[in-house]
């Protein structure tokens, strides 16, 4: 047998026989511990599930790739809905006989996701090329994807303006919104120097650290305002950047990326250890609030003063102050991206890009690398620094403790995943990798699987990251539309 | 009278270690001529390219610019490879291409302007806010850019990403990039490899008009004999390190030192030669 169909069948089941063999231990067998001596039981059922669906699922992928037009797709709902269902018996406890069979079969909340979302997939897949089979690939004309991304940039900053205005906003949504604002914001500055400028920096975090510590030092010390930290804040971040900018300016690739790794945990680990200075692992308190307007956000105003609520005369609500933060974070984050978007059509900005191309060609026409390199490195630690003061504000509380290189390995995904370079890469990634884990914090367990199997996915499919489209900086015309 | 001389390089001395890959060579190059540098693979002639510009300090031997444009000579032996482009205004092309692929052709030729651009733009300051003085500078220099895209025959191309282009029109892109920098002194290295005969033609011409047009030396380094016999002025052969023969074309394809150089061991070369110019 040779035709298709056999071959299919052959892959689904040496994929199936693989995975096998690798759920086996994973799946198929379970560590518990009754009293004192732990016993090894068995999870058939789950361990037989789990190749099923894995077999079903390579087929439908390989039928999908073939361009057979109703089996996959048929094949892709039908795992998707039995997974669907499967998740909701598991949620409810109960169900349609039909559901309650699937969910016998196919076990388990992980297992239920990954089918719904391969399903999902497949017959995506399956359903482009069935619409596409009768067309000639002329006719795939590309979208004109820099009006497309426009578009889409538009909708999410309206979106983003209109967010706390909407109903059914929470706290908790504000909450999770202003967070996701902060990495936005700190993806684009460090796209700066990431995706722009093409200097891997893994130690982005320092600045964030230097910008957080200096609003807290200088509120806690002197009393100063939000409005006049932050300049100071962000300055002393760039000259950060630009210190540790320095000694690496040689380095290109892997040696860069694992020297400022190092300088990253060098702040962390001098703000723990300098008690006298940053309060060690204790942190600094009581850090000073911004105020709108100069007027603060306080339930019983000091005698002569006015607060937010008595000025404007409603009745107080401690969530004044969280939109008030949201729009804070969200005007900090447009000034980046405007600052961002116009510095790219300078010949700075152009230079960036030139030099993360090929270093070698900017030097041959007269691009003095190490300004061009520095001016990116304190550029892009400028931002941090704000938003590290934002962070401050926000928090009313810092310590080494936020600022753990985990944080710095979190933004350059969110850059590489996002598309190095591009402004509504970053956002999305952003709202992926931040957002939707803290809004699904009861699916905390299978984060990390949800992270690598992602990774994974846009290995293959997109290496690039998420959006690659890049518009030239100047035209001899007009776009074309 | 001999016109005033543009470039002169002495006693210039590359060692890598035990490598002497340039050994005591020395000519000159005069204002508005086109000089080829030519000699088997291998012979030193990158290497001689790379201490012109800076990317390599030579062990000895001074290189003196005499620029029209500025009284005192540079010595570029001494001057770190943007500032050889920035200030001396000597300006080089690669044997293997480097464009920057991503960017438009546009936008390669902007960045060849960098440093125009960058005070005119008040290190930044002045563009961030959009000031009149930098618009006006950013347009002549798409202007010029424009002019240089027209002169390549890149016109179809502008707003193409340079790494999509065909292979003859990213050598010519490079010249182009090249031009934009406003050199005196134009260094191609190997311009017309990979090119077929009809390419080639043109290249030829480019380079013509830009020694006449522009008045504008150029120092070239290539294996296209007829090529090289046709455009120079004058040649320079180097074999081994060392430069064996200098003169007008005709004196150097009759010179018994070349011509062994080159015959006496012909099918390395070729070889060599063919695996050198494929893209």
């Amino acid at each position: 047998m040779n035709s298709p169909h056999a071959a299919s069948l052959r892959d689904a089941a040496l994929v199936a026989g693989i995975a096998g063999i690798l759920a086996f231990p994973f799946v198929g067998l379970l560590l518990t511990t009754e009293g004192t001596a732990p016993t090894l039981s068995t999870r058939f059922p789950e361990f037989a599930g789990a190749v099923v669906v894995i077999f079903f699922g390579r087929l439908g992928v390989s039928a999908a790739r073939r361009g057979q037009g109703l089996l996959p797709l048929v094949l892709g709902l039908a795992m998707a809905v039995g997974g669907a269902l499967s998740l909701v018996v598991e949620a409810t406890g109960l169900g349609a006989s039909g559901a309650a069979a699937w969910h016998a079969f196919v076990p388990g909340t992980f297992l239920s996701t990954v089918a719904c979302a391969g399903g999902i997939a497949i017959a995506g897949l399956a359903g482009r090329n069935y619409l596409m089979q009768d067309r000639k690939p002329a006719e795939r004309t590309p979208l004109p994807m820099g009006q497309l991304l426009l578009w889409l940039g538009i909708a999410l900053a309206g979106f983003a303006i209109l967010l706390p205005l909407l109903p059914g906003v929470d706290r908790r949504l504000i909450d999770v919104a202003t967070l996701v604002l902060t990495y936005v914001m700190l993806g684009w500055g460090l796209n700066i120097v990431v995706g722009l400028a093409g200097l891997l920096d893994l130690g982005y975090v320092a600045f964030y650290a230097v910008g957080a510590y200096s609003y807290a030092l200088l509120s806690v010390t002197f009393g100063w305002s939000f409005w006049v930290c932050l300049p100071v804040a962000g300055t002393l971040a760039a000259l950060f950047g630009i210190l540790l900018g320095f000694p690496v300016l040689r380095l290109r690739g892997d040696y860069l990326a694992i020297v400022t790794l190092g300088f990253g945990e060098m702040i962390r680990i001098i703000l723990l250890n300098w008690y006298d200075f940053t309060n060690g692992p204790d942190g600094i308190t009581n850090i000073g609030r911004p105020s709108f307007f100069g007027l603060p956000f306080k339930s019983e105003p000091e005698q002569g003063t006015e607060s937010f609520h008595t000025f404007f005369g409603v009745t107080y609500d401690p969530v004044h102050r969280l939109i008030f933060m949201y729009y804070l974070i969200l005007a900090l984050a447009f000034v980046t991206n405007a600052f961002t978007l116009r510095i790219r059509r300078l010949p700075i900005g152009r230079a960036w890009e030139a030099l993360r191309e090929d270093e070698i060609a900017c030097r041959s026409l007269g691009v003095n690398p190490r300004n061009t390199k520095l001016s990116a490195f304190a550029i892009g630690a400028m931002f941090a620094g704000f938003a590290g003061s934002f962070f401050a504000t926000r928090q009313g509380f810092v310590s080494p403790e936020s600022f753990t290189f985990i944080e710095s390995a979190i933004l350059v995904a969110i850059v590489v995943l996002g598309g190095m370079g591009s402004q509504i890469g970053v956002a999305v990634a952003a709202i992926i990798l931040v957002g939707l884990p803290e809004y699904f914090r009861e699916l905390q367990e299978y984060r990390m699987l949800a992270f690598g199997m992602g990774m994974v996915l846009i290995m293959l499919w997109r290496p690039g990251g998420l959006l690659t489209h890049r518009e030239p900086t100047i035209r001899t015309r007009p776009a074309p539309a | 009278m001999n016109p005033p001389t543009l470039l002169s390089v002495e006693h210039l001395t590359m060692r890598f270690g035990g490598l002497i890959a340039v050994d005591d060579v020395s000519f000159s190059v005069e204002q508005g001529a086109i000089h080829a540098l030519i000699g088997p693979n291998g012979a030193g002639k990158t290497t001689v390219f790379n201490c012109l510009t800076g990317f390599y300090k030579p062990s000895v031997g001074r290189i003196t610019l005499h620029s029209p444009e500025s009284r005192t000579p540079f010595l570029l032996e001494q001057m770190d490879d943007y500032r050889i482009v920035r200030e001396a205004k000597v300006v080089r092309t690669f044997q293997n291409i480097r464009t920057f692929p991503k960017m438009s052709v546009l936008e390669n030729l902007m960045v060849a302007q960098h440093n125009h651009l960058m005070r005119a733009s008040g290190w930044t300051f002045l563009g961030l806010i959009g000031a009149p003085s930098f618009r006006h500078a950013e347009a002549e220099s798409v202007e010029r850019a424009e002019y240089w895209i027209g002169r390549t025959g890149l016109a179809d191309y502008a707003d193409t990403e340079a790494g999509a282009l065909p292979y003859g029109e990213q050598r010519r892109l490079e010249i182009a990039r090249a031009m934009c920098c406003d050199p005196v002194l134009l260094c191609l290295d190997e311009p017309a490899a990979g090119l077929n005969p009809s390419e080639t033609e043109e290249l030829s011409e480019l380079i013509g008009y830009i020694r006449d047009h522009h008045h504008i030396s150029v120092l070239l380094i290539e294996h296209d004999m007829s090529m090289v016999m046709g455009v120079s002025d004058h040649i320079v052969v180097l074999d081994y390190g060392q430069k064996i023969a200098e003169g007008a074309p005709e004196a150097v394809r009759n010179d018994p030192a070349v011509v062994q150089a080159y015959l006496g061991s012909d099918d390395e070369d070729e070889a060599g030669e063919r695996a050198d110019s494929t893209p």
